[in-house]
């Protein structure tokens, strides 16, 4: 498994005394209960160059990376750092190891200033006063160095994530790191900030350190990377030098089979407009815009997906359709009914208009882990009257409705009594979809359907969306995998800080150019 | 939860049971430390509880008590809100039958004082509860400290009214005049009476019987009513309430009324009950014992009424033991109930770990029938 | 004028001697919450330390003896809430509960097994009380017209725990606000994730918080106990350390703020006993209760945002536990 990696380390390593590898992973295992997170994971990282590890959610490379900055204890295997094998058990030791993290949830004091959060745990002394001049210092030279400017003064609360993400990785410097960590750092990033990472990361490059990305864009990869590791289900199944793979060959690594084109369908045409949606806003507590006079209507018979870098304004979007958020300027128009900042409605009203919503965030917001199966497949439609009898809920309807939901999308197990929470993902991801399309909604919200759904799944309910949209419903498909965008849509908009910047006819798309105006707004909209 | 791996009969039987007996233990050594024999002690405790008929009077009559302020106290707890304002709820619903009584015994006669009693104080007491609801639900203050300082706002205005406006006039202790006949509840022993039954005389009043149906009736809302499931999904998750068109603040103000409402029966019962008329201190911390007594009853209105009983016999059964041994007094109960609150609530699952080793190490582990991938 | 002066001078007296439990108990909750363990035991902390140190001190007589029961009373009730809330993930509202209601009953069961006066301690001697200290120079300066009565009528003649109380306060913002410790403390009340990913132990942070919420709890028994008055008495913490806790609250987890209001609170009391049975011109008699009840009322009014805004440390009673 490793021999490509081993090559490509002697292959740079020819010429020059080889310096040992910054990180060698011997037979890492690590299971969370049931579930085995890394399975049997070795890998070697050459020092001084930009490793990329890709993998799907839930691959196992972000447990193998806290695993490696001392977060989680390996079941088993072995950790060198340059050459000498380190017992990493806690976060300290790996900072001391020489190794840095910068986790895809920023690891950030709110109320802090941006040099509080550095010296936080690296401090020189008792007193705050001497930390404090010390790090001021160190932070210049930093910064000249690297290229990587942030006011220590400024309190974390104000910056935005860009400015988060130099501090976290200032913070990493700060500590002496030589081997730095970033997970998944690009997810929140505009293109320019995307831009000036991969800037600061080629500075730590020459300056002899070592970089690992973790990521599930395989565009970055190719990009920046100059060795990648495949990571699939908990193993690693492939090591390639950049230069000698494509993107193509990745993916279908990373898949485990080659992805198709799309799926088979039928062309419907499109009926009279099911949403209307006109000069939409939606602002967050800070007043900032998150949708910003967003404009667009979805037709029967029609499915339109928003492509975007995630936290662009698509999860807002959703929220705002189904009235969990409230509009803050202009609405939209559902069965007859103008939802405007004046005249609000809650997501019960909507679901009588006709409007179902598979949330993005089944865990949180799609139903209840503690609720039994049966009851999490009433969730939101718990005052209907099938369900009731008089003043009391009838049991044996609940019950019975369920059982024929689980029967209609192959629920595993079939069991309604069974607590929501031990259900795999994937049969979740499926209770709730049979949940919100057995009214034969008019209108269907669906945001990252298959996130974190095993693959067999993942077809059967591409099948289920494609089949809704034959019978008419209009759909709109939030989702951060461009291939189930392109696979599903008719129409295919792009989202970009809170605006939509392009739209196009599914069969134009392909992931270049969709990928272009995701990254490039200014570009594609011109 | 340590426990979720655990089957439910160890979670909901093993576990709480094993919690008690810590608790219990911990009480044992106290007495012991103090020079009494602990088992001794809790014969005497067991035989004045329940060894004859005024025992047993008393102990039902300190349950009833102990059930309505672990109701209210449970209800909350599903809706994920902390009620620590029982006592004050209590003692405000007291004062509302205490009003009605004061303006109507005399006008009225007992089959509508009774329901006037049980709805005033069953609105005083919702009414103390909705204010911290609000600010909950509405201004975002914490519910655990508003109810904290409603407890103490509730006994300054009591305070200020029982000495300075409901006074008996030419009385020196602060206490209202003795209601008409027409404002008491019966006492169950006078009810047997009615039907020839002989029963020794104890506070026990008809309010238990009300306290039963708040059991059955709580126990149907809360599992098998679109409101307790819209109230139960809030308190599990938010989010998820939003998203399924549930709107949390009302929940939260009705489910707190509701609490305050069961506190407030325990007013109805001291003060219509027992001692008819308004006094000083009738709720005598019964509203905190039912945040034990929830705990202990996790929250379960079968739980709940087992713990009360429980609870019952301590209260009875300390009296009596306080009446017998020099050495002890009633505190020592307040002492148990502190150690049952720590070890079934704060400690709930510290045995878990060690009882799934014990229950696995019989039992192996099955593979996990349901996968998560 | 003259009167005035003298009268002004007595009630801040009163009210320093009233503020003081209360601004230990609220730096103490201030420790602990600003670490993210929430801290309704102040009370049960209290009311344990000052039966102890009650005890000691009528038995050995000697008031040093009696402070470091007090304290290590308070300190093995703050491990326990620890042991509740940092090692088990317990509640932390539900332990506080517990441990207030169990000191509220064991204090007189051990009482009434230890000494057969009903629940109450013997009373001690000046011998084994903190007496009120005279600073040097309060006799000479007396007579000299204000700053002189100032210093020898206000600042001189408290006992030593007053003098400690407002020095904890000052200890607290240096603590707080100067140190490592006190940066690492306000962080893992905001963000414990970032604690344990800075390489700290969120765990052992938290216990040191609630480890010197017992220190000052333990003094603040004390000082009820055996310098304010002479032996313990049933209850006799009545609700302070709730008070505390709504004074820390009001000054929005901040220890200047939070001594204001420990003042404010205070002189409420004070006032309250001057007040009984005063008719004030225009508003008629207030009564003695709405007073009492007033830092209640002010600590609601306050938590609605009616005035400012507290907002919590944002961690707070979220028990850390690693996601898996």
């Amino acid at each position: 498994m490793t021999t490509d990696a081993d090559s490509a380390t002697k292959k740079r390593a020819a010429g020059q005394s080889a310096p040992p590898p910054a990180i060698e992973f011997h037979g890492i295992s690590k299971s969370f209960g049931p579930v085995r997170a890394n399975h049997d994971v070795s890998m070697t990282i050459a020092a001084g160059c930009i490793h990329g590890i890709v993998g799907e959610n839930g691959a196992g490379k972000s447990t193998l990376m806290s695993i490696l900055y001392g977060f989680y204890e390996a079941d088993r295997g072995e950790i060198k750092v340059a050459g000498q094998a380190v017992n990493i058990t806690s976060p300290d030791r790996a900072i001391a190891a020489g190794i840095g993290m910068v986790h895809q949830h920023f690891m950030l004091v709110d109320t802090f200033t941006v040099l509080e959060n550095i010296i936080l745990g690296a401090e020189r002394g008792l007193l705050l006063a001497d930390s404090i001049a010390a790090a001021g210092e160190e932070l210049k030279r930093l910064e000249a160095e690297y290229d990587l400017y942030v006011d220590p003064e400024a309190v974390i609360q104000d910056l935005p994530v860009g400015a988060l993400q130099r501090v976290e990785i200032l913070k990493a410097l700060y500590r002496g790191a030589k081997i730095l960590i970033l997970d998944e750092p690009t997810g929140v990033l505009t293109p320019q900030e995307t831009d000036q990472l991969f800037r600061i990361l080629q500075a730590l490059k020459a300056q002899g350190g070592t970089v690992i990305l973790i990521t599930h864009k395989l565009r970055e990869i190719m990009a920046i990377t100059d060795t990648v590791s495949v990571m699939r289900h908990g193993r690693v199944v492939a090591d390639k030098i950049t230069a000698e793979t494509s993107e193509a060959e990745l993916a279908e690594l990373m898949v485990g089979r080659k992805i198709r084109s799309g799926l088979k369908r039928t062309d419907v045409a499109v009926g009279k407009v099911a949403l209307r949606v006109r000069h939409l806003t939606v602002r967050d507590a800070y007043r900032v815009p998150r949708v910003d006079d967003v404009s667009f209507e979805i037709r029967t018979h029609e499915i339109v997906g928003i492509a975007g870098v995630s936290g662009n304004g698509q999860s807002e979007l959703l929220e705002v359709l189904a009235g969990i958020l409230p509009v803050a300027g202009g609405g939209f128009e559902i069965a007859g009914r103008r939802i405007m900042p004046d005249d609000p409605c809650d997501p019960a009203q909507l679901r009588t208009l006709g409007l179902a919503h598979v949330p993005e965030d089944r865990q949180r917001l799609g139903m209840v882990a503690e609720f039994s199966a049966k009851e999490s497949a009433i969730l939101g439609y718990q005052n209907e009257p099938l369900y009731q009898d008089g003043i009391m809920f009838n049991q044996a309807a609940i019950a019975e409705k369920c059982a024929a939901l689980m029967a209609r999308f192959d629920v595993r197990p079939p069991l309604p009594a069974v607590l929501s929470a031990n259900f795999s993902g994937g049969n979740q991801q499926k209770l709730i979809l049979a949940r919100e399309l057995d009214r034969a909604p008019d209108v269907l919200l669906v945001g990252q359907p298959t996130r974190g759904v095993d693959i067999g799944a993942v077809e059967f309910i591409h099948r289920q969306l494609i089949d809704m949209r034959d019978q008419g419903c209009a759909i709109l498909l939030v989702s951060v995998e461009l291939e189930e965008i392109m696979a599903l849509s008719d129409r295919i908009l792009v989202m970009f800080e809170g605006r939509i910047v392009a739209e196009l006819p599914a069969v134009d798309a392909d992931e270049r150019t969709l990928g272009l105006m995701m990254a490039n707004a200014a570009a594609a909209t011109a | 939860m340590p426990a979720a791996s655990l089957p439910r009969w160890i979670d909901t039987g093993v576990i709480p049971v094993l919690n008690i007996a810590l608790a219990l233990i911990v009480s044992g050594l106290i007495i012991a430390a103090i020079g009494e024999d602990p088992f001794a002690a809790m014969a005497v405790m067991v035989k004045g509880a329940l060894g004859y008929q005024e025992g047993i009077g008393y102990t039902l009559y300190y349950a009833t008590n102990f059930t309505f302020a672990g109701l209210a106290v449970a209800i909350a707890f599903h809706a994920g809100l902390f009620n620590i304002g029982g006592e004050g709820q209590a003692y405000i619903g007291g004062l509302g039958v205490g009003l009605v009584m004061l303006a109507l015994d005399s006008a009225l006669p007992m089959v509508l004082l009774l329901p006037l009693g049980l709805l005033a104080s069953a609105i005083f007491g919702a009414a103390w509860a909705a204010v911290p609801a609000y600010l909950q639900a509405c201004r975002g203050s914490h519910i655990v400290i508003t109810t904290i300082m409603f407890n103490f706002i509730a006994a300054a205005l009591m305070v200020y009214l029982m000495v300075n406006v409901l006074i008996q006039p030419g009385q020196m202790s602060p206490q209202s005049r003795e209601f008409d006949v027409s404002g008491h509840l019966p006492f169950v022993h006078e009810a047997l009476a009615w039907i020839g039954v002989s029963f020794a005389r104890s506070p026990l009043n008809v309010s238990i019987v009300w306290a039963a149906v708040c059991c059955l009736g709580l126990g149907a809302y809360i599992w098998r009513t679109r409101w307790g499931y819209e109230l139960r999904t809030v308190g599990h998750n938010e989010r998820a309430a939003v998203y399924a068109g549930v709107n949390p603040r009302r929940v939260i103000v009705i489910t707190m009324c509701i609490s305050g409402g069961l506190a407030g029966f325990v007013g109805m019962n001291e003060v219509m009950g027992v001692h008819h008329r308004l006094l000083l201190d009738f709720t005598a911390g019964y509203g905190f014992t039912g945040i034990a007594v929830s705990l202990m009853g996790r929250n379960h209105p079968i739980g709940v009424v087992l713990a009360s009983l429980l609870f019952g016999v301590l209260y009875q059964g300390g009296a009596e033991l306080a009446f017998e041994v020099p050495g002890i007094t009633r505190e020592l109960v307040v002492t148990i109930q502190g150690l049952v609150i720590l070890f079934s609530g704060a400690l709930a699952y510290m045995t878990a770990p060690w009882v799934a080793r014990i229950y696995y190490a019989v039992k192996p582990r099955p593979e996990p029938a349901v996968s998560a991938a | 004028m003259e009167d005035a002066f003298v009268f002004t001078v007595l009630t801040a007296n009163a009210t320093v001697r009233v503020a003081t439990p209360l601004i230990l108990c609220a730096m103490a909750g201030l420790f602990s919450e600003r670490a993210g363990i929430i801290d309704i035991g102040l009370e049960g902390k209290m009311l344990g330390a000052a039966f102890i140190s009650a005890s000691v001190a009528a038995v050995t007589g000697s008031v040093w003896l009696a402070l470091g029961a007090g304290i290590a009373l308070a300190i093995c009730l703050a491990l326990l809430h620890g042991f509740a809330c940092i090692t088990h993930n317990g509640n932390h509202v539900v332990s506080g509960v517990a441990i207030n209601i169990m000191v509220s009953g064991l204090t007189v069961v051990l009482g009434i097994a230890w000494f057969q006066r009903g629940g109450q301690t013997p009373s001690v001697g000046p011998d084994a009380r903190f007496m009120p200290i005279t600073l040097p120079f309060a006799d000479v300066l007396r007579d000299v017209p204000l700053l002189g009565t100032l210093y020898s009528g206000f600042l001189s003649g408290h006992n030593l725990l007053v003098y400690i109380a407002f020095s904890a306060v000052f200890a607290t913002w240096w603590v707080v606000y100067r140190t490592r410790f006190g940066l690492r403390l306000r962080a893992v009340g905001e963000n414990p994730q970032a604690v344990d990913t800075a390489g700290i132990s969120v765990a052992w942070l938290r216990y040191r918080a609630v480890l010197i919420g017992g220190l000052l709890t333990g003094i603040a028994g004390t000082y009820l106990a055996i310098a304010q008055n002479a032996g313990f008495v049933q209850n006799m913490s009545a609700g302070q350390g709730y008070i505390a806790l709504a004074a820390m609250i009001f000054g929005k987890w901040r220890p200047v703020p939070a001594l204001g209001a420990c003042l404010m609170f205070g002189l409420l009391d004070a006032v309250a006993i001057r007040l009984q049975g005063v008719v004030v011109p225009g508003i008629g008699e207030i009564p003695v209760q709405l007073i009492q009840a007033l830092p209640y009322i002010l600590t609601v009014v306050l938590l609605a945002g009616f005035i400012g805004k507290a907002v919590a440390p944002k961690a707070i009673g979220v028990p850390y536990v690693k996601e898996a």
